[in-house]
């Protein structure tokens, strides 16, 4: 069956299987590997991808589901050269080893923090609760959320400061 | 000496400069491999996509011991998509069916007579697409006849227990080995006199590493040289390049095993899988590029899983708790094949350092080390060569006489602890220590847990029936092996080698035998060798994970990388810099012996004007102007370091609990580490690496464990029922150090990969028996789930085997 969706905003439309999950349309038929395949149970979340901006575990999501919507992935979270504070705060803070289950956890805080600018240590760990990470035990990687929490906040405050003075001018 | 500082839990945040040190040396530095990991662009073994690539996939045995009587493949030959389906019949035709293990057994390929431990490798089909190869495995039919499994370790040598490796010419029994160590006579005199024995069963239940990338490879034969080239999922590319050179015939020049980014080992990437070597046959076969990736069944029920060891544990102290002996008796259950990975002389790994971290006067272990119809493996998860083991038996047992003696569990551990002056320290089993200060590690992590409140705290949560525990662990290990004279695997000594090239412009690139998983080697490697050239990290390229690429070294398992290839490093850039200095004797036009080196520079000393910096030095030795008489141009150096002796780290870690009285939930409130490793060389890593083993050791002492029935069905096959924690069950960890650093090693570093893994499962235990001590309890094996909990709080606890 012929599938078609917008990854990262570029329309993708392959013909696959109608079995096929997501997490392997992704990584077989568009080379988009960054989303890592770890449990098939839904346990793991290193598959963890956005559709319509809610993160969803690509393995056990057919792709033929996806028709139609966005997806994110973490070749998504860089725009235009610009790290994401997310993917800044995880390497700041050490919040990754291996790196397999880091693509899935960046675009659950991601998701987080556009929901929550200022979520506390419980609600974090809460958030990423879904997913297994086996090297880090997880501290550095809630400082590595805090952190980009902390950068976005301070950028909104300098945009707010920079907006008022163009105003006052 | 003993440096202790306490910046380790320095949070940084956009606002402070945490990071930007920026050290040519040592310090706190951002991962190198970072930039392309959170993009998404590291490249693991499934990412390897090549024109023409098949798919393999393996069909594993429902059954846990049965005869094969017939195996039919006809219809799945028949598949469309289908190139081969290959048995263990097809394989003894070309001797491929068995290879050996990295402990001197012989394991099936696939299996030829009879299966030997459920999922084990039965046949296996190659297809062009990962779908179509898991759907030919339906059809493969193949007819089985029950044989009843051995299941149960401690029935492995009853005489009806039926014979599992009849494989093996005059096997009558189903012993893998017996060891001992110590001295037998003199343990048994210091028991007979003493006040207090104490003897406890404690068992140590077999768990899983399961890194979150699964095991697998990539098999590429050149149709037209003959060379394989295998990206693979290993901890140790040379060793296993040797091994398949060994199997398969293949000439080991023509053998190139690549390992790529790796998602996590901790163990389990050391053995060699038949899914390996599948892959290679096939595409010697097909002459196509073939794919080989384990689902997470496969990964937890097939590949090496961990410790399984019944220990006897016996302690013998004076009343007043100076302890003077300790003996074990093990019953160690290695599964159908003996596919550990241990030094030669080292059948039980390093569980010799049972006597911990105390001052005693004789020890004495026997170890029964059995077959059963169960899943191979023994070395894996971060278990520094069953250290592991020897150290919760150690911690347990210590405990155990604290409760016997009604003695606080810290007093009783400082009063026996191994004292400064006496290191270098030989324990009663043979161990040389090389260096440790315990006392003050013990004080700092009681200092920071604020001990004395706490028991202050719990004696009035008792008082009211709340159940609080308090549990410590003080660990030793024995990591980095190891002397070429006493260690070696498959006959291969453990020696590293590395080598180094400084370009004319001051650049350098680093190669090494060691293999990263996420300990961060492209960044601490980068430091050390800037640390010994003042050639900055961000300037050095480390290469390593490619054999045609790097020296030859055993790889990255039991904490090795800094111990060994670390110290080869050192010496490498030492090497160097000893060439450096007298080529910059010509340029500054002084003796060597009136130029002295600062960090980064030749000075000629008292006239600091006159230097040169490594990078001048670097493009004269390139260059066209002459060089000292009998020096080389260029500035390259390689060496392969045999280490003196294995370093010993140590740590003091003290673990709180809370214990629902009503559902037997624990609950670790908070767990303070302090680690000494010797020279640190990168702490943001090294406080990485402690998380990590106090993540893996809260699972095993409370979630973590592969069960089967009596018929040898694995229970805990995903992830859904074998438990994992997440961060909802560990606490935000707090660390603290102390450094002593290791005398024999050319940076005085130790290794620090394991070293929380070893340690903290008795921390959580302790605390967990501590929280029941009301009840009467003085021991409960884990995993100390609810249910578990609950039995021993009703009276009822049962060993997990």
């Amino acid at each position: 069956m012929q599938v078609t969706m917008t990854i990262n905003g570029e329309e993708v439309s392959r013909e696959v299987e109608p079995r096929t999950l997501l997490v392997h349309f992704l990584r077989d038929h568009v080379g988009l590997t960054g989303t890592h395949w770890g449990c098939d149970t839904s346990n793991c979340g290193t598959c963890v991808v956005w559709i319509d901006e809610e993160p969803v575990k690509s393995c056990t999501h057919l792709a033929a589901m996806a028709g139609g919507h966005a997806v994110r992935t973490v070749e998504g979270l860089e725009v235009d050269g610009e790290l994401d504070p997310v993917q800044e705060g995880f390497i700041q803070c050490h919040g990754l080893q291996c790196g397999f289950c880091t693509p899935g956890m960046m675009m659950t805080a991601r998701a987080l923090l556009d929901r929550n600018p200022d979520p506390d240590e419980a609600t974090i760990r809460e958030a990423i609760s879904g997913q297994i990470c086996r090297c880090t035990g997880y501290s550095t990687i809630i400082r590595s959320i805090q952190w980009a929490a902390s950068k976005e906040r301070e950028t909104a405050v300098e945009l707010a400061g920079a907006s008022n003075e163009g105003a006052s001018a | 000496m003993t440096v202790t500082d306490d910046n380790t839990n320095a949070v940084p945040t956009p606002d402070n400069n945490l990071n930007d040190n920026k050290p040519v040396g040592y310090g706190r530095m951002l991962r190198k491999e970072d930039p392309r990991f959170v993009r998404g662009l590291g490249q693991y073994c499934d990412d390897v996509e090549l024109p023409g690539m098949l798919h393999l996939a393996i069909l594993r045995s429902p059954m846990a011991h049965a005869r094969i009587v017939n195996i039919d493949k006809s219809a799945a030959e028949a598949h469309p998509k289908v190139k081969a389906v290959i048995t263990g019949a097809d394989l003894a035709e070309q001797g491929l069916a068995w290879m050996p293990t990295l402990s001197n057994d012989v394991q099936a390929v696939l299996a030829t007579d009879k299966v030997r431990f459920q999922h084990q490798e039965v046949a296996f089909v190659v297809a062009e697409d990962r779908y179509s190869a898991r759907d030919a495995l339906e059809l493969i039919d193949v007819e089985y006849e029950y044989i009843k499994p051995v299941v149960d370790v401690r029935k492995a040598m009853d005489p009806e227990s039926a014979i599992i490796r009849d494989d093996l010419e005059g096997k009558e029994d189903n012993y893998c080995f017996k060891w001992e160590t110590g001295d037998k006579e003199a343990t048994e005199a210091v028991f007979a006199n003493a006040d207090v024995t104490v003897k406890e069963e404690v068992v140590y239940p077999r768990v899983h590493p399961a890194p979150m990338e699964t095991c697998g490879c990539v098999a590429d034969v050149d149709r037209v040289s003959g060379k394989l080239t295998l990206w693979s999922t290993t901890q140790a590319p040379h060793a296993h390049r040797t091994v398949y050179a060994l199997v398969s015939g293949l000439p080991e020049h023509k053998i190139r095993v690549i390992a790529p980014d790796i998602g996590g080992g901790f163990g389990n990437k050391v053995p060699i899988y038949p899914g390996y070597v599948c892959a290679i046959v096939a595409s010697l076969v097909i002459g196509k590029p073939v794919k080989w990736m384990e689902d997470r069944t496969e990964n937890l029920v097939s590949t090496g899983f961990a410790r399984d060891y019944v220990m006897q544990g016996e302690i013998a102290a004076t009343k007043d708790g100076k302890i003077q002996a300790i003996r074990t008796h093990v019953l160690a259950d290695h599964g159908a094949f003996n596919g550990t990975a241990a030094p030669l002389k080292y059948p039980a790994g390093f569980f010799g350092v049972f006597t911990g971290s105390y001052d005693i006067d004789a020890a004495y272990c026997d170890m029964d080390a059995v077959y059963t119809n169960k899943a191979p493996g023994g070395v894996a998860y971060a278990c520094s060569f069953r250290i592991t083991e020897a150290v919760y038996l150690v911690e347990r047992i210590v405990d155990c006489l604290a409760y016997e003696l009604d003695m606080d569990p810290a007093e009783l551990r400082l009063k026996n602890f191994i004292q400064p002056e006496q290191f270098p320290y030989e324990s009663k089993t043979g161990w040389v220590y090389d260096s440790g200060d315990y006392e003050p590690a013990m004080r700092k992590a009681m200092d920071m847990i604020g001990y004395d409140d706490l028991r202050a705290e719990q004696a009035e949560k008792r008082a009211k029936g709340e159940l609080m525990g308090i549990g410590i662990s003080f660990f030793t290990e024995a990591v980095g092996a190891g002397p070429r004279k006493d260690m070696d695997i498959l006959g291969l000594g453990m020696a590293d080698g590395c080598e180094l090239r400084i370009h004319p412009t001051g650049k350098a690139v680093v190669r090494l035998s060691v293999k990263t998983q996420g300990q961060g080697h492209e960044t601490t490697f980068a430091q050390i060798i800037a640390e010994e050239l003042g050639i900055a990290p961000d300037d050095i390229d480390v290469v390593h994970g490619d054999t045609d690429n790097t020296p030859f070294g055993l790889g990255t398992y039991g904490s090795r990388s800094t111990p060994v290839s670390g110290a080869a490093a050192a010496l490498v850039a030492r090497k160097i810099r000893e060439k450096a200095h007298i080529i910059s004797s010509g340029m500054l036009e002084a003796s060597v012996a009136d130029i002295e080196w600062v960090k980064g520079s030749f000075q000629v000393k008292g006239d600091p004007e006159k230097s040169v910096t490594i990078q001048d030095v670097a493009m004269r030795a390139h260059g066209a102007g002459d060089l000292p008489q009998g020096i080389e141009g260029g500035l390259d150096a390689s060496v392969c370091y045999n280490p003196d002796n294995l370093t010993y780290p140590f740590g003091a870690y003290i673990c709180v609990v809370d214990v629902d009285p009503g559902t037997a939930e624990v609950k670790v409130r908070r767990f303070v580490a302090v680690d000494d490793c010797g020279t640190q060389i990168n702490p943001m890593i090294i406080e990485g690496q402690v998380h990590g083993g106090l993540t893996d050791g809260v699972g095993m002492a409370l979630m973590e464990m592969i069960s089967f029935d009596e018929e040898g069905n694995c229970l805990n096959s995903t992830l859904m029922d074998y438990l994992i924690p997440t961060a909802m069950e560990v606490p935000d960890w707090e660390t603290g150090h102390t450094v002593t650093p290791s005398p024999h090693h050319p940076i005085g570093a130790k290794g620090i990969g394991e070293s929380a893994t070893v340690g903290s499962p008795p921390a959580v235990v302790n605390a967990v028996v501590d929280a029941l001590k009301p009840y009467g309890i003085r021991h409960a094996d884990m995993p100390l789930t609810p249910s578990r909990v609950w039995e021993a709080m009703q009276g009822n606890h049962t060993p997990p085997i």
